[in-house]
């Protein structure tokens, strides 16, 4: 069969926010589906929340739809639209889910939609627990013993069938949310009513726990003509056990023979055609290791996670594929688009290895819990390639950008063996380094495989590495161990400190000795056929694949992986200043080390560069390509770290120079730019220890708000009330950064606004200005922001612009900067400067049709903003509504404190637009994921400061319907001012039941401020907590809630009596 | 850490520093890349090697091991093993011994530690040559000892079996004429049932006749058919009488005896990856190949046989049918080891084959 063309418009539905287990992937998948489709003249509309994504721009789709993914606003754009076909399979378990939905309340027939790709009684079919096991039984294909159950009881009776230890698994949920293992009752009481909570069918798989095995993955793709192929397998170095996206993972797979490849692969080939997808698929099974015997662990009948991995790590673009597969080309038609020379139904080779290594959140949320299970918990990931396995882990490691650069932990030493062996055991984030340390200290790998599983191939390897390390410190300066050592992937600063030497020693021995990295190419084929893809990875080998053009070149340095703090915004710049610099005719250069993003789509760059973000991988390029300067502008904190060093090496740094941008980032010169300028600033010094740090306070006045320098997304910055506090703060904040002091600013009460803008040293462009609902306080990413600001009168918006300019000219900015103010009762104060994109970037562009990250790089490249089509200064005001709500993933990270504060939490945005504020709030608080109903029961917990505020919220709420549940105190202060209030018991008064009625579901809203102190042990952290894991929205923000009630007062009717 | 240095030279003076790997000795042979990344031992067992120094393009070799069951030999013939890195630890439930030691015990020399990659992509723009694994610094020397090197041309005679064997089953009586078979052929058809009687290479179609086969089986098997011109005869008295599938060289040999001319490829189908498309089902199929010969398209155009399956990247012959007689082969490897099994339903071809022609030489 060939390509449809009995349709013309295609719908296409995105993924959402960013949340833990829905990340860039789908971006880049999304992507490159929209851009597949039109390429084959199908007019292609996309619809999808997030507004940080490269799929929502306007060149991706025909149209674009930045829209709450639920099926009511779906519905409306199928009625709108009236697309002849749907394509889910790109947006993640989202998109899948929808397609559902949508099929289920009939608006597919009734608008005459088809579905493309996959059929949903197949989706449903790999989906649903029971329909999927009934049909790998028929098929023959052993899965693990389990059940469906939909209540606690079934549980109780699995485990007299088969015994503990069981996983559990919510029916379609993404990323596992819920999920775990059960070893006992407690465990079972508690997982499985979790699961079946989170499960929107109140379903969950239990199953008999395989624990130990091996797990690997097949990635596969189908055609219409039943043409299938594995794209790629990959090997989980953590046993089945650890959720995929938390596991380290090395593709190909490593430990097995052809007979057990083959055995796993035809039994994915099987399935996908049992199921008859049409496009890509993910096959995850379970391999005894000493044994042929294997399970299935699951299916999932779409892009994934997994795939994005895969496609990088072979170059193979799957989702590209899958959405021609899905208008009915087949794979034997299409040319492989890597070579160019040979078809695409084939199956990539590797001649190298590719390890991936999940990014987790645990910097930043230092109490959570950190043990590994079958709930993913990392927010990102990094992938390295290399022709040793050594070197792609050792890779790997060094671009997670934890300050780790090596197999052990920086302060490694200071660790006792217990502790290390407890923390292997305990199957942590960190095992790895712990596993270094543990081999560094003698520990056998036989004893490290009994407490892992993991597979004595890695641990070896493993030892080789610290086997190296030893052999490197017996024989410093040795040329052949140096040679040796870059071979495995060993970084100079990592040999330099066997060496007792200087990184830019070990640089300058290996320039001596002629021992620099080649690059070579990713070309699917193991070099079978000519290519000419432009992708590449430095390795140390004899023969450099990567030959400079003759073209001047700009090297775009990129973000590396998502975290929070840093997500796919800078992706999304990333990608747009390439964009521009193609566009001023030079070639553009991708350094970057995240798998799942668009811009390690190797057709995005003239030249895509595989590598860690480090000094020194970034330098061997810079080497290799000589390119006219970098860019570091676009690649958040991350490259904008890389400058410093990289300009000492002579490179040029475009756009603002270093020394403007450390004026913007040291406390002291920046104080002195601002006298000068005369931009107020909150009244701040800064500490470089405890006395410094409590004298300064003093004189400042608490409550003062603390942090350190050159930090992003506010890390371990607090709002501190008195010395106590501060003591304590100082002495985990210089643990934290020893190396820069500790700014302490007087902390203002006010509105926070936030603005973006461009400047090429003359003109200054503002796009627009964003209004926060949080007040400041709130970290602006985890802040509500609503443009155009409703509050602001027009003397206060020609103070924002005006110290918008004087602060980008004053600073010199070349390219973009955002600034955060403070609307203070004494006026407008600056509150922070980066001198680099950031993450409102995509949503400002978006909505006022500026393209900032564009702009800002043909500043960069010396175009004068007055060449542009923008005036300079303060854009006009687009008509209507746009807000940006934060999304949180706390769910799935257990322990995490959910309230808000000066640290960032959230781990992606949603869009809300319409023509009214509070419709457009309304969207964005539905596209975030809350249910906005005009009534239920709202539980007030608010701390003594809070009461008055919260007393005029809990009567609105209590005024549109809402049944007002409080604690005593708090019920107090409502009951004195005539709010009708139940009153719960606090916890450990009495029998908890604050906590059971939250659990049992009675609680539709919690709001709740925060008595002082991070104490894990505190009621109230317990309390938002428990809303947290029931899925009870909990508002930790007065500010949030009175949004909420605005919202919920303008969709309500008034029922005041007579 | 650091092993003793040895050296791969190319017929066109590239030489490639690397360590000690295998056997002692120097080596010399054709030097070929193969791309799969599973299935080292198959590969390196397989006779079609014969006299030819593997490369593996996949830098990681041997990592699963090396065990007792998965030889498709008794004696490995391969003259050679390029590696990137010779997996010292291997690991797998199966695993008895390392690639190092594997290939000492069969006086296999290789070397590791050099850049596969750019040895491969040597062999694609220069095509096959000749090469030699040695200790010898002297370069210059073993260029010119390459250049007056002679690849032989009677690898076929070396690795068939000398005597008759059986391999028993209770269905099919299969006559498997053995140019350097896979065991993997024997295990196949053993497989579906059948009793296997495997004949040497140059057994005459009379003896071949005597066994009253329901089918004979053409195996692999190293080097050039045009080499194996007694075989081609026996092929030709065989066609017509019994149904006849070919693997491989097999394959070459029935076109052969149809009339049909053989090439030799620039470097030839080496790997698990390589897309076949089945003409008459229009579906791809992804192969095991091992050849550096192939049918000339042409050549086919006046003989009794049309193409069935071809290379869907460069369009080369990978299969062709007897238009009358119940006679086909095919270029890849249906038997597969290493590599997909994606095409072993012509072996279930070749049993409905024998079922519905099986017994037309006893009519």
């Amino acid at each position: 069969m060939s390509k449809r063309t009995d349709i013309n418009t295609i719908l296409v539905i995105g993924s959402g926010p960013i949340i833990i287990g829905q990340a860039a992937e789908f971006d880049y998948a999304g992507t490159q589906a929209c851009l597949a489709l039109k390429e084959e003249g199908y007019r292609v509309i996309l619809v999808n929340s997030n507004p940080a994504t490269i799929m929502t721009d306007k060149e991706i789709a025909d149209v674009v739809y930045i829209e709450p993914l639920t099926p009511d606003f779906i519905s409306r754009i199928i009625r709108k639209e009236q697309p002849d076909a749907l394509l889910p399979t790109l947006g993640g378990q989202v998109g899948l889910n929808m397609a559902v939905e949508l099929d289920r309340l009939g608006v597919l027939e009734e608008n005459e939609v088809e579905l493309l790709g996959t059929k949903l009684d197949s989706i449903k079919q790999a989906e649903d627990r029971d329909l999927f096991r009934n049909l790998m039984n028929e098929m023959s294909v052993p899965v693990p013993e389990s059940d469906i159950i939909t209540t606690i009881d079934e549980a109780y009776d699995f485990v007299d069938r088969a015994g503990y230890p069981f996983i559990v698994r919510p029916a379609y949920t993404m990323g596992g949310s819920g999920g775990g293992i059960c070893e006992n009752e407690d465990d079972l009481k508690e997982i499985v009513a979790n699961g079946l909570k989170y499960s929107p069918v109140n379903q969950c798989l239990i199953e008999k726990s395989i624990a130990g095995f091996k797990e690997i993955e097949y990635e596969v793709m189908r055609d219409s003509n039943d043409n299938a192929i594995v794209v790629c397998n990959m090997e989980n170095i953590d046993p089945v056990g650890i959720h995929t996206g938390d596991s380290i993972v090395v593709a190909p797979s490593q430990t097995m023979t052809d007979k057990e490849h083959q055995m796993l692969r035809n039994v994915s080939l099987n399935i996908i055609r049992e199921l008859e997808i049409e496009g890509g698929c993910n096959v995850q099974l379970a391999l005894d290791p000493d044994s042929f015997d294997y399970y299935i662990i699951e299916v999932n009948p779409r892009v994934s996670r997994s795939s994005a991995l895969a496609s990088k790590a072979t170059g193979y673009p799957i989702a590209k594929l899958a959405a021609k597969i899905a208008v009915g080309m087949t794979l034997d038609e299409m040319i492989n688009p890597v070579t160019n020379t040979s078809y695409a139904a084939f199956e990539p080779a590797l001649d190298y290895v590719v390890s991936k290594i999940a990014r987790f959140p645990f910097d930043k949320f230092e109490k959570g819990e950190r043990k590994l299970g079958t709930q993913m918990k990392a927010t990102g990931e990094v992938m390295a390639i290399g022709r040793t396995y050594e070197e792609s882990l050792l890779k790997a490691i060094r671009s997670l950008e934890y300050g780790v650069h090596h197999l052990g932990l920086p302060n490694g030493d200071a660790f006792t063996l217990d502790y290390i062996i407890n923390s292997i055991k305990a199957q942590s984030d960190e095992r790895l380094f712990f596993i270094g340390e543990a081999i560094r200290r003698g520990v056998t790998l036989e004893e490290i495989h009994d407490w892992t599983k993991i597979d004595m191939y890695f641990l070896n390897k493993f030892k080789h590495i610290i086997d190296i390390e030893r052999e490197l410190k017996e024989n410093k300066n040795s040329i052949p161990h140096l040679k040796w050592a870059k071979k495995y992937g060993f970084s100079d600063r990592v040999i330099g400190h066997r060496w007792e030497m200087a990184e830019g020693d070990v640089f300058k021995i290996r320039k001596e000795e002629g021992i620099m990295p080649v690059y070579k190419m990713v070309d699917t084929c193991a070099a079978e056929f000519e290519s000419n893809t432009p992708y590449f990875y430095g390795t140390y080998e004899t023969e450099n694949e990567s030959v400079p053009s003759d073209k001047e070149k700009i090297l775009v340095l990129g973000s590396g992986p998502i975290r929070i703090g840093q997500g796919i915004e800078f992706d999304y710049a990333t990608v747009h200043a390439v964009w521009a610099i193609q566009e001023a005719g030079y070639e553009a250069i991708i350094v970057n080390n995240n798998p799942e993003t668009v811009s390690t789509d190797f057709s995005i760059s003239d030249k895509l560069y595989f590598e860690p973000l480090t000094h020194e991988d970034v330098m061997n390029i810079v080497n290799n390509e000589n390119p006219k300067g970098v860019v570091v502008q676009f690649g958040g904190q991350t490259a904008i770290n890389l400058a410093d060093r990289l300009s000492e090496e002579g490179v040029r740094i475009l756009g603002t120079s270093l020394d403007d941008i450390d004026r913007a980032e040291d406390r002291k010169r920046f104080e002195a730019l601002l006298q000068e300028i005369k931009v107020p600033q909150p009244h701040g010094k800064t500490a470089t220890n405890e006395e410094e740090a409590l004298d300064n306070a003093h004189h400042i006045g608490f409550p003062v708000l603390v942090r350190p320098s050159y930090v992003l997304g506010g890390r371990a910055m607090e709002i501190v009330f008195n010395e106590n506090e501060l003591k304590n703060y100082m002495r985990n904040a210089v643990k934290a950064s020893p190396e820069h002091p500790v700014l302490i600013d007087s902390y203002l009460t006010g509105k926070e606004i936030e603005v973006d803008a461009i400047c090429d040293g003359e003109n200054v462009i503002i796009p627009g200005i964003m209004e926060h609902i949080e007040r400041a306080g709130v970290h602006s990413g985890d802040s509500m922001a609503v443009y155009p600001p409703v509050n602001l009168s027009q003397d206060e918006i020609d103070t924002l612009v005006d110290y918008t300019e004087r602060l980008a000219k004053g600073l010199n900015i070349i390219g973009i900067i955002n600034i955060q103010f403070v609307l203070s009762k004494d006026g407008i104060f600056v509150l922070e400067v980066n001198p680099r994109s950031s993450r409102t970037v995509p949503f400002m562009s978006k909505i006022t049709e500026v393209p900032m990250a564009g702009l800002a790089m043909h500043a960069i490249l010396g175009k004068k903003l007055s060449e542009s089509s923008h005036a300079p200064g303060l854009q006009p005001v687009k008509p209507g509504y746009y807000v940006k709500a934060p999304v949180f993933s706390f769910s799935k990270l257990k322990n995490v404190d959910v309230t808000l504060g000066p640290e960032m939490k959230s781990t992606g945005e949603v869009m809300g637009k319409d023509d009214t504020l509070n419709k457009a709030l309304y969207k964005s608080l539905v596209a975030s994921g809350l249910d906005v109903k005009d009534h239920g029961t709202a539980l007030f917990t608010i701390a003594d400061k809070d009461k008055t505020e919260a007393v005029e919220l809990a009567k609105r709420f209590s005024h549109c319907g809402y049944r007002i549940l409080a604690t005593k105190g708090t019920a107090a202060a409502l009951e004195e001012a005539d709010i009708p209030v139940v009153t719960v018991e606090k916890i450990g008064e009495g029998e908890e039941t604050l906590l059971r009625t939250i659990q049992n579901g009675n609680v539709q809203i919690v709001v709740n401020t925060m008595t002082k102190g991070k104490e894990v042990e505190r009621d109230g952290f317990r309390i938002r907590r428990e809303s947290v894991e029931n899925g009870v929205p909990c508002l930790t923000s007065l500010d949030t809630a009175r949004t909420l009630i605005e919202v919920i007062e303008s969709m309500t009717f008034n029922m005041d009596k007579m | 850490m650091l092993n003793d240095i040895r050296y791969l030279v190319l017929e066109d003076g590239t030489v490639y520093e690397g360590y000690k790997l295998g056997a002692e000795g120097e080596s010399s042979g054709e030097i070929v890349f193969n791309t799969s990344m599973t299935g080292i031992q198959e590969i390196i067992t397989d006779n079609s090697y014969t006299d030819q120094i593997i490369t593996f393009s996949y830098p990681l070799v041997g990592s699963a091991g090396f065990n007792t069951e998965d030889s498709e030999s008794l004696l490995p013939t391969a003259k050679g093993v390029v590696v990137r890195e010779a997996v010292e630890h291997p690991s797998n439930f199966r695993s008895q011994e390392n690639l190092d030691a594997f290939l000492k015990k069969y006086g296999i020399v290789g070397i590791s530690g050099v850049d596969t990659r750019s040895i491969t992509r040597r062999i694609r723009s220069t095509g096959v040559m000749k090469a030699m694994i040695t200790d010898s610094a002297d370069h210059e020397d073993t260029v010119r000892s390459l250049e007056s090197f002679e690849l032989p041309r009677d690898q076929v005679e070396r690795v068939s079996t000398r005597t008759p064997y059986i391999s028993t089953g209770r269905g099919h009586r299969v006559a498997l004429i053995d140019f350097g078979k896979k065991e993997n052929i024997v295990r196949s058809l053993n497989q579906r049932g059948c009793d296997v009687t495997v004949m040497p290479h140059d057994s005459t179609s009379e003896e071949i006749m005597q066994l009253k086969p329901d089918g004979v089986m053409l195996s692999n098997g190293p080097g050039n058919p045009e080499d194996v011109g007694a075989a081609v005869e026996t092929i030709k008295s065989l066609i017509g009488r019994v149904p006849l599938f070919g693997i491989c060289l097999g394959h070459q040999l029935i076109a052969l005896a149809g009339g049909a001319s053989s090439y030799k490829m620039k470097f030839g189908h080496r790997g698990g990856n390589q897309p076949v498309k089945n003409l008459a089902a229009n579906k791809i199929e992804i192969t095991s190949q091992n050849h550096g010969y192939a049918i000339v398209e042409d050549s086919l155009k006046d003989t009794d046989f049309e193409v069935t399956h071809i290379a869907i990247n460069d369009g080369s012959i990978e299969g062709i049918r007897h238009k009358t007689e119940p006679v086909f082969s095919v270029q890849y490897h249906p038997e597969a080891a290493a590599g997909p099994h994606d095409s072993s339903y012509l072996f279930d071809e070749f049993m409905d084959l024998m079922t519905t022609e099986g017994g037309r030489q006893n009519v």
